[in-house]
């Protein structure tokens, strides 16, 4: 799972209000090219939550996004975009856990499949 | 010449996920007919809900492949071991969609709302009792419940969220899964629809049936839904369509 799906993802168990982001638990990253598209990064841009970007960003061991939400003047930066890119669609949480923020209900990531199933008693 | 589809003998496989069948052949074959609107719609996100063995969204990514740069995939399935053959097979064919084991699209309806450009679905459509919908294993990919309409109606309204203001959804239907009452469906959520692909096998009759939005539909669905009266325009053809479908089918199976 890359974090571009990770910041459209949110804890679905019942009764939860605030189930973004979700934390992230980290046993092994990898990371994988992909072609530089700088329309899709701007595009996708004013989607994204930054801050849920940067921490999960962090979680995985990147630390060179800006903390601050960027401006937009920053998409005609190509060593910004670089980062952007390469943060949202090349770092993968091969293994490891998605957690709800509220209850702390673990969701397993295995080969890079969330597993968002929930038990009856959650649904 | 370049791939346009997945390969078969590249697809994988498992006893619990479903293989691509006439259902996902027709799907991928109106992808393929509507290709070249696809490029010129040039998608920034595209999904599909369940995708088994992953032969659709493989095919999807094969076909917009170069000419559309940049376009993510997602794809969801319930059974988990679709999800990770899903996998197998894009891997086979040097292509990444981002795959979520869930429930249709539980947990992406939130942030994920108004962002799908295009979305594709070949639903479990079968009508089977109420009690196999939902069961795990295989029978999630054909169980549709009553008139097979089970899952698909609760597909059509996570669609609807998801879906972008310009987004279109492909979605497999049979003839008991009454394609018209459907559109109708969707037409008072001011979608119009067109029929992709037509095809009838000696056990079903499908149509891949294309919604996209427009507003002067949602216009004529509120004057003409609550009134019953017939239904105009793009959807007056193909409602027409369907029921003339539907009418050769049963009076096939009369004869028989």
């Amino acid at each position: 799972m890359r974090l571009l799906t990770h910041n459209m993802l949110s804890s679905n168990i019942k009764g939860v209000a605030n189930g973004f982001p979700l934390l992230i638990e980290v046993e092994k990253v990898i990371e994988k090219q992909v072609d530089f598209n700088p329309d899709f990064l701007k595009n996708i841009f004013p989607k994204i939550e930054w801050q849920a970007l940067v921490q999960a960003s962090r979680s995985m061991g990147y630390s060179e996004l800006p903390e601050e939400s960027p401006e937009s003047s920053m998409l005609d930066s190509d060593d910004f975009l670089m980062k952007f890119h390469h943060v949202l669609l090349e770092l993968h949480l091969e293994e490891g856990a998605l957690v709800c923020p509220e209850t702390g209900r673990k969701f397993p990531v295995n080969k890079g499949i969330p597993n968002m199933l929930l038990h009856e008693d959650e649904v | 010449m370049s791939l346009r589809t997945a390969q078969i003998r590249l697809v994988s496989s498992h006893p619990e996920v479903y293989e691509p069948c006439d259902d996902s052949f027709a799907l991928v074959d109106a992808l393929l007919a509507d290709r070249i609107n696809l490029v010129e719609h040039h998608p920034v996100l595209c999904m599909e809900v369940g995708c088994g063995s992953g032969y659709v969204i493989t095919s999807l990514a094969l076909m917009l492949g170069q000419e559309v740069p940049g376009v993510q995939y997602i794809a969801t399935d319930i059974n988990p071991y679709a999800v990770e053959v899903t996998r197998k097979t894009l891997e086979a064919h040097n292509v990444h969609a981002d795959l979520i084991n869930t429930d249709i699209a539980s947990g992406l309806e939130k942030r994920l709302a108004g962002l799908v450009d295009v979305m594709v679905v070949n639903p479990p459509y079968v009508p089977t009792p109420e009690d196999e919908v939902g069961r795990e294993g295989i029978a999630s990919a054909w169980a549709g419940g009553e008139n097979g309409r089970a899952v698909i109606d609760k597909i059509l309204p996570s669609a609807d969220k998801l879906l972008s203001k310009r987004g279109w959804l492909y979605l497999v239907t049979l003839t008991a899964n009454d394609p018209s009452q459907i559109c109708l469906q969707m037409m008072e959520k001011g979608y119009a629809a067109r029929i992709v692909v037509q095809r009838s096998t000696e056990e079903e009759n499908l149509h891949i049936i294309k919604f996209w939005r427009d507003f002067d539909i949602q216009m004529d669905a509120k004057d003409i839904v609550p009134n019953k009266a017939a239904p105009v325009g793009v959807m007056d053809t193909l409602l027409s369509q369907v029921h003339r479908l539907s009418f050769r089918r049963s009076a096939s199976s009369n004869n028989n």
